[in-house]
């Protein structure tokens, strides 16, 4: 039986593992030393609250217990350590402020956290689960399932990231405002990035990556409170907030997958497409435009359609148009080919399609898929079923195989 | 912490050296980080071909002359500063006045304890 005290702890564990971790991790500037400090916090209060009792105030708890661990680490390591006398007074300052309220302020470092994690002296390709571990407290196997590694080497590729903001000195604070906008593109990308992981998992097949969608619209939120005159905060919290608003709508009765232009908005979710609207609007008023604020707007083309049940192409050829410009992304430009197809035919958006790069478009699913389509309102048969097969076989959702089966089918039986 | 910024420079930076508004940047910037009260150590070197090269040889030593010509940056300096954090090494990395053929790199600099 699981007694109540082992739950108490699993449930801190999970709730406050990102936010203990950015706390310890913050003072001490030490990824490694915080997190093996906070597990023996852990494992010390499974030992003792089964005999004492829950604390009332179970993180703090914890928090004085991971900083005795990490005070006492770092005296080992070195006695010249003259930095560990300012991280005991802020710890100090801390457990003072939990701990006086009956409801506890805890400082949430976890953005500052997310800066560290997001640096561009770290590679670009670790941001994302280095955030999803550190921030969000989701253990590597999960991360490694999401990307698709095995776990042993993203916990290695992890580590060395960690050892690499500790010794480089890579600081936990948010930037100053005129480092400020670059910066937050890495912090932008890697939460958009978690979103669409999570994105991705909707099928089921992978439980663990659902509460991912969740968790990136959280710390879109989070980031808007620190940073709200931001358009390009507001722009991608907008972008997500219109993806989750037709989560619904994306699967049929059956299960079957759902491209967007024939999805039933009466499935949209009103609420959450309106937040998405108003964020947008008020990015847009502060006139500082980028590549989030202009994919949301793509999304708030689509919304629209809920009240006018046309959608305008137009005005995506001109967006996507837009987006290529700053980020030259492949998927904007398939999308980008995709809409013009609708404006101007399929013959010049194949003719785009057949500009990219050979390489690049081998193993990229969404270009085989609007190939395959743009082939087919050609009349060219052949060469959209050979296009259908590739864009199934790199499909990795049974709900998208399934919908380009169907498609495949009514090419062959023509 | 400190930061070694590490100058590479190419071939013709170091011919440019005589230029005076190359060299004019460099003793600014200088003057710069000694006006900030951060620059611990540093030193410009002279061009790759001044250098010998000894290697181990087994027990014996083997002197040679300069370093391989073929790569494009060739060590041209370094300064060791003392600053909080990576970002604010950074923030100085961008202003030496390297052209577009050289590159700063920051490192930590060892901590003996």
């Amino acid at each position: 039986m699981i007694s109540d005290s082992d739950r108490a702890a699993e449930k801190v564990a999970r709730h406050s593992y990102g936010k203990l971790i950015a706390f310890l991790a913050a003072r001490s500037r030490n990824v490694p030393a915080a997190e093996d400090a906070l597990s023996d916090a852990l494992a010390a209060a499974l030992r003792v609250w089964p005999e004492r009792g829950v604390p009332d105030n179970p993180e703090g708890w914890l928090l004085t217990a991971a900083r005795r661990n990490l005070m006492q680490a770092a005296r080992h390591r070195t006695v010249r350590d003259n930095a560990s006398e300012t991280i005991a007074l802020a710890f100090e300052e801390a457990e003072e402020r939990m701990n006086d309220a009956q409801n506890a302020v805890f400082p949430d470092e976890r953005l500052k956290l997310l800066f560290a994690c997001t640096h561009p002296a770290i590679d670009g390709s670790i941001h994302t689960p280095l955030m999803l571990q550190t921030v969000l407290g989701i253990d590597a196997k999960t991360i490694a399932q999401a990307f698709v590694v095995s776990p042993d080497a993203m916990s290695q590729r992890l580590v060395r990231a960690k050892i690499k903001i500790r010794d480089a000195g890579i600081p936990f604070a948010i930037p100053e405002r005129h480092i400020l906008p670059e910066r937050l593109a890495g912090v932008l990308s890697a939460i958009y990035a978690a979103y669409g992981l999570g994105w991705d998992g909707l099928d089921g097949e992978q439980d663990s990556r659902i509460g991912l969608t969740g968790e990136a619209i959280w710390l879109g939120r989070a980031l808007m409170t620190i940073l709200p005159e931001e358009p390009e905060v507001m722009g991608l919290l907008s972008l997500m907030l219109y993806c989750e608003s037709r989560r619904h709508a994306r699967r049929d009765a059956d299960g079957v997958y759902r491209p967007l232009e024939e999805q039933d908005t009466r499935l949209w979710n009103e609420i959450t497409m309106a937040e998405a609207d108003t964020l947008l609007r008020k990015a847009g008023a502060l006139d500082r435009f980028g590549p989030f604020q202009c994919q949301a707007a793509i999304q708030s083309v689509h919304a629209t359609r809920r009240r006018t049940a046309a959608t305008d192409w137009e005005a995506l050829v001109a967006l996507y148009r837009a987006l290529i410009a700053m980020k030259p992304t492949l998927g904007a430009k398939v999308s980008h080919a995709a809409v013009i197809g609708r404006v101007e035919g399929a013959a010049p958006a194949l003719v785009l399609l057949d500009r990219l790069e050979q390489r690049a478009i081998a193993s990229y699913q969404p270009y085989w898929a609007v190939r395959a389509h743009l082939l087919s309102e050609l009349g060219e048969n052949d060469a959209a079923m050979e296009a259908y097969r590739i864009a199934i076989g790199l499909s990795d959702s049974p709900a998208v195989r399934t919908f380009l089966t169907g498609r495949l089918q009514t090419v062959i039986s023509r | 912490m400190q930061y070694a910024l590490i100058i590479r420079e190419s071939a013709e930076d170091f011919v440019r050296r005589g230029d005076p508004a190359y060299r004019d940047g460099w003793t600014a910037y200088t003057k710069a980080l000694v006006q900030a009260g951060i620059l611990t150590a540093g030193a410009g070197l002279t061009p790759p071909e001044t250098g010998t090269i000894v290697r181990r040889k087994g027990e014996d030593h083997d002197v040679q002359d300069g370093p391989y010509p073929e790569g494009k940056e060739q060590l041209g300096g370094f300064y060791v500063i003392e600053v909080p954090d990576l970002d604010a090494a950074l923030e100085w990395a961008t202003r030496v006045p390297v052209s577009e053929q050289g590159s700063v790199e920051i490192r930590p600099r060892l901590q003996v304890a």
